[in-house]
């Protein structure tokens, strides 16, 4: 058997990745990206520890996990399609209408 | 016992080089792919600890349906190589900087947790999709219905959000 402690820290090395794409990407689609990154990192953790205390919850979050993330995947893809339409560019340093 | 052990290293690395190739490859097409790779990886992970259902649905709906989305996306808004800017440089070094404090509190954590945690079970010795089906629509019933009413709100939010404003 693999410890889940492997699979805990592969899951804080893929979501840490996540986070560093999050932040140093430029392209809206990429960072988009590294969030799905970051919620696959947390699903791995779920379910390592459901394996790790013989209990299913954490499979049945995974799959709620899942399902939010498809969701939130066609609303976020539709407001990029929004954002290039109105502002012609992808890359978020171009997109600072609130800014000062 | 070492043949698992092996699998769990050759796909855990595939798993950490998809999302390193995500971070350099500079043209978005690349990144969805090796974003792909990473979900297969995990994919197997899923295996490897036993639940199959969970795999299947992290191949057909993450590696399927969304990957689908977001290549379909890139090739409509046709986008092209990212440009960095000297300010997008500038933020390779906080993101690193947090990053490793991220990476850090976590392995101190793990590190603080009681040694190395066995797994309780054997994988396969519990049925896990029968037994998912049965939390699923007895414990998690509300929750599964509410989820329907979100995909609801999430078609409804993006057909409004894509559509074409009348001109």
């Amino acid at each position: 058997m693999v410890p889940t402690n492997y699979y805990v820290i592969l899951s804080a090395i893929l979501f840490g990745l996540g986070v560093f794409a999050f932040i140093f990407k430029r392209n809206i689609i990429t960072i988009f990206m590294s969030i799905e990154l970051m919620l696959n990192a947390v699903n791995l953790a779920f379910v390592a520890f459901s394996q790790a205390h013989g209990k299913l919850d954490g499979q049945v979050f995974v799959l709620f996990v899942i399902v939010v993330a498809a969701a939130e995947a066609a609303v976020g893809l539709g407001i990029i399609i929004l954002i290039a339409r109105n502002r012609q560019t992808l890359n978020v340093e171009r997109v600072d209408l609130l800014k000062l | 016992m070492t043949a698992q052990l092996a699998v769990f290293f050759v796909l855990g690395a595939l798993a950490v080089i998809g999302a390193i190739s995500l971070i350099l490859q500079r043209h978005p097409i690349h990144s969805a792919l090796s974003l792909i790779v990473v979900m297969v990886a995990l994919a197997g992970l899923y295996l490897l600890m036993g639940a199959e259902l969970v795999a299947a649905v992290q191949i057909i709906v993450y590696g399927g349906a969304i990957m689908v989305l977001f290549v379909f996306v890139i090739m409509l808004l046709n986008a092209g190589v990212e440009e960095h800017t000297s300010i997008s440089k500038l933020a390779g070094a906080p993101g690193l900087l947090l990053v490793v404090a991220l990476a850090g509190f976590i392995a101190a954590s793990i590190a603080r947790s009681t040694g190395t945690v066995q797994a309780a079970v054997q994988t396969g010795a519990l049925a896990p999709t029968k037994d998912i089906s049965n939390m699923l629509f007895r414990e998690f019933v509300y929750p599964f219905e509410l989820t329907s009413f979100l995909i609801l709100v999430a078609i409804l939010g993006a057909t409004v959000l894509a559509q074409r404003e009348k001109s």
